[in-house]
């Protein structure tokens, strides 16, 4: 097996992995980075994010006010000092983006402009009309491409980490495009992985988010912390779930029932006067409890109501809102000009992650994490719209310097246990590859999609999740039979399906247990038996950790500096 | 819903470590009103035949992954709809690169040229984060912001004539790019960007202005008036006319 070193590890090139990497290239120069992705990092999944990045800039805002709402967004499962930490270090990060060429959108005095965004109480999200994660990823990918000490390993695999006397000290990876594996030593690993949305099966997540870095860390012993928190988005397009992006509502859209009913404002669903400027988890709720009514329309993919951007204009969708238009005309056949738009909740981001604390370091020593992969514990229960993109930048920031730190005060690690893993890691990868067996791939996935979302959506039950759960262990026993029929090497994707599956069955069953665990109702985690907030007992995170007679559940005190939990009205 | 219909679909497949050259093979597949060839293509994957290989992600026109030839023309597709095809459809992988596998192709020297531009922002001082933002009017932003938008998929290196015969061409993603940040009010690094772009060796001078490039990419940037510009500014540059920015 082929064995390289690197000073630091770096799994996954999306917005916090390179941000990540080109901290450790700007404050560490004698140190090299090896940049890991089972994709070029221009393809991951920060690039389809619309909406904007959150931070505190303007004349009537405060970093108390920002730290405030994302608290209040978070249902108060957020730990505080973290969100005190990030909403600091946001403008200051989205300034230095800015700096890195990022396009953002601009005042006509040349100043970079805000926009509203769920759940904020001013104008306080920086965009790039509504392709700020394509503009803030290309920035980062292209800014990065002028280090030579960034080594990108492009479309390799990382198919488990390496730990040795309690520490991490690499990984394994398998070389897509020749199907060899490597040995990747480090001083320090960094996962930025994002999330795990395609655990369901309607999701504007891309194909590549398969919780990889949550189940190599999990199976590395590291505890899985919130996982119950699955975020959905209140706007997807039925059928794709194409993202449409909170920002048509920051702009002024409106949402509609099949009467014609605006129903955030004229009935009580929680949010107030803020309408469809509420957060996320509420205004999945009011349209669920709409369809339940009956005043939605009936379409193939489901029921949904309709966004109307009509009043806007065509010149404000223009300049403003430019890809929401394009993805209607394209997929739907309808211009948002002249039509409201047809949508429905949609499996968006996980809350949860693989638990770090506030400088992104996990428990075990070596490994750090940042972005969606990571849960440090900001977004709590309910993330607020914007916030995670900004979370990219501080926290990946934050994974470089701790990591760079790690890798400068340690020893260079022991390789011998390392390459034993390594070697017998090749040997499970040699043998799943083409492997014979009785049940099919896209069969077992399809089962698991359709499991979680039966049991895991918007409104939970106990008996509905423990049947889902019930239904994943046993979807893990199948896969051990799983039959592949590639026995390539060169680019075998079915290869790589198989081991992603392996790795969204492993979420799957954390989410199941995390939820089944918290028997109340906070932020995205609602359930009809337990209907309210119980502070009591679970003003308190979920962790999950793997063990070989199945998944423990263990607890973690939120942090509160300044704000007691309140009661979440809006 | 309608019956899905049936649409045979022709791929050309290869595998290296057992085709000495790529084959065509076909498939049938049931698609409904809505399908993409993409999702044609998971079909063929998930029911029919699990070794077929091909790049794909976002499944929205973004993420720049799962470009292909669509009946002999570069597309994106997530984007081609199949009831915009007669039958049969015919899918290959991009042309004037290297196959790796089935529809994978090798962008090795695409991430080369996208490198060799320089496609940052250059200044002779940073200045801190902590003094704010650089002003830029949004009429300063218009300038460049078409050629931001490029996803590099690189529909348009499949399209260019000249990379067809000329493969040490920049192309049109990669000249693009240094327009655009050449055009940008913050960027000082024209200069340093000046040989690589006028190189004989894989420059604009290459281009024969086809204007292919323009007419497939799926987000609407200009590369070929791109690279006209930059022919012009070169060429009053080099006369000495106008200086370049960045320069002392």
């Amino acid at each position: 097996m082929e064995i390289v070193r690197h000073d630091v590890v770096l799994v996954g090139g999306g917005g916090a992995g390179l941000r990540a990497a080109i901290e450790i290239a700007r404050s560490a120069p004698e140190l090299t980075v090896a940049c890991v992705s089972k994709v070029y990092p221009m393809r991951s999944h920060t690039v389809s994010a619309e909406g904007g990045a959150a931070g505190a800039i303007g004349p009537d805002d405060s970093l108390d006010q920002h730290a405030f709402d994302t608290l209040k967004g978070s249902d108060f499962l957020a730990d505080q000092d973290v969100v005190e930490a990030f909403v600091e270090e946001a403008p200051r990060e989205l300034t230095q983006l800015e700096h890195w060429g990022c396009p953002w959108s601009r005042e006509p005095d040349g100043r970079v402009a805000v926009r509203w965004f769920g759940g904020m109480s001013v104008k306080r999200t920086w965009f790039a009309a509504d392709k700020t994660g394509f503009h803030m990823l290309h920035a980062l990918f292209q800014t990065s491409l002028q280090y030579p000490k960034i080594v990108r390993l492009d479309e390799s695999f990382v198919t488990r980490l390496l730990v040795e006397n309690g520490r991490c000290t690499g990984v394994v990876a398998l070389d897509i495009r020749s199907g060899e594996l490597r040995a990747i030593l480090g001083r320090a690993v960094i996962l930025c992985t994002g999330g795990a949305g395609r655990i369901f099966p309607f999701t504007t997540n891309a194909a590549i988010k398969t919780g990889d870095g949550m189940a190599l860390a999990y199976r590395a012993g590291v505890p899985l912390k919130d996982m119950e928190f699955v975020q959905y988005h209140p706007t997807g397009l039925p059928g794709t779930g194409i993202l449409i992006t909170e920002a048509s509502r920051g702009e002024g859209g409106h949402l509609y029932n099949k009467d014609g009913e605006r129903f955030l404002v004229t009935r009580d669903y929680g949010v107030g006067n803020r309408a469809e400027l509420g957060p996320r988890d509420m205004l999945c709720r009011a349209i669920i409890k709409e369809m339940d009514a009956g005043r939605t329309f009936k379409g193939p993919y489901g029921d949904y109501v309709h966004l109307d951007l009509r009043h806007l204009g065509e010149k404000a969708i223009d300049a403003k809102l430019p890809f929401v238009r394009e993805l209607t005309r394209n997929y739907v056949g309808i211009d948002p000009v002249y039509e409201p738009i047809p949508v429905r909740p949609v499996v968006h981001y996980m809350m949860g992650g693989v638990g770090t604390d506030i400088d992104a370091a996990t428990e075990l020593p070596g490994l750090f994490a940042a972005g969606e992969v990571a849960s440090v514990s900001m977004n709590g229960a309910n993330r607020l719209g914007s916030n995670s993109l900004t979370e990219c930048l501080v926290f990946g920031a934050r994974a470089g310097r701790s990591a760079l730190k790690f890798a400068r005060d340690s020893a260079a690690p022991n390789e011998t246990r390392a390459l034993e893993l390594a070697e017998a890691e090749g040997g499970r990868i040699e043998a799943l590859r083409g492997k014979h067996g009785g049940e099919k791939l896209s069969q077992i996935r399809r089962e698991m999609n359709a499991a979680m979302e039966r049991g895991f959506g918007i409104f939970r039950e106990e008996n509905e999740m423990a049947h889902a759960a019930r239904t994943i262990a046993d979807l893990k026993g199948r896969y051990a039979d799983l039959g592949l029929e590639d026995p390539s090497r060169v680019f075998n994707t079915e290869l790589i399906a198989a081991l992603e599956l392996g790795n969204l069955l492993d979420c799957a069953e954390v989410v199941a247990v995390a939820a089944l665990e918290r028997k109340e109702s906070r932020g995205a985690h609602t359930r009809t038996d337990f209907t309210t907030r119980n502070d009591a007992e679970y003003l308190s995170h979920s962790l999950v950790r793997f063990a070989p007679d199945g998944p423990r559940v263990e607890s973690q005190p939120v942090t509160i500096t300044r704000w007691e939990p309140e009661e979440r009205k809006y | 819903m309608s019956e899905p219909r049936i649409v045979k679909f022709e791929i050309l497949r290869f595998r290296p470590e057992q085709d000495e050259e790529p084959v065509w093979v076909s498939y049938e597949v049931p698609c409904p009103e809505d399908f993409v060839v993409l999702d044609a293509l998971n079909y063929i994957k998930d029911e029919i035949d699990p070794s077929l290989s091909y790049r794909w992600s976002c499944r929205m026109g973004v993420c720049g992954s799962c470009g292909m030839m669509v009946n002999g023309t570069p597309i994106l597709t997530c984007n081609a709809f199949v009831r915009d095809y007669p039958d049969p459809i015919r899918v290959s992988p991009m042309a004037n690169f290297p196959i790796v596998r089935d529809l994978v192709v090798e962008l090795d020297s695409f991430m080369e040229k996208l490198t060799r531009v320089k496609p940052w922002i250059i200044r002779k001082v940073e200045k801190d984060p902590s003094l704010g933002e650089y002003l830029q009017t949004p009429e300063d932003l218009e300038l460049f912001k078409q050629y931001s938008m490029c996803i590099n998929c690189t529909l348009c290196y499949a399209a260019c004539p000249v990379l067809a015969h000329d493969e040490d061409f920049a192309g049109p993603a990669a000249i693009a790019l240094a327009y655009r940040y050449n055009l940008d009010s913050r960027d000082a690094g024209e200069a340093e960007r000046f040989d690589v772009v006028n190189s004989g060796e894989g420059g604009i001078w290459a281009c024969s202005y086809a204007n292919e490039c323009s007419e497939v990419c799926p987000k609407h940037v200009d590369p070929a008036q791109a690279i006209q510009r930059m022919k012009l500014t070169s060429a009053v540059q080099w006369l000495g006319v106008w200086p370049k920015r960045g320069a002392e």
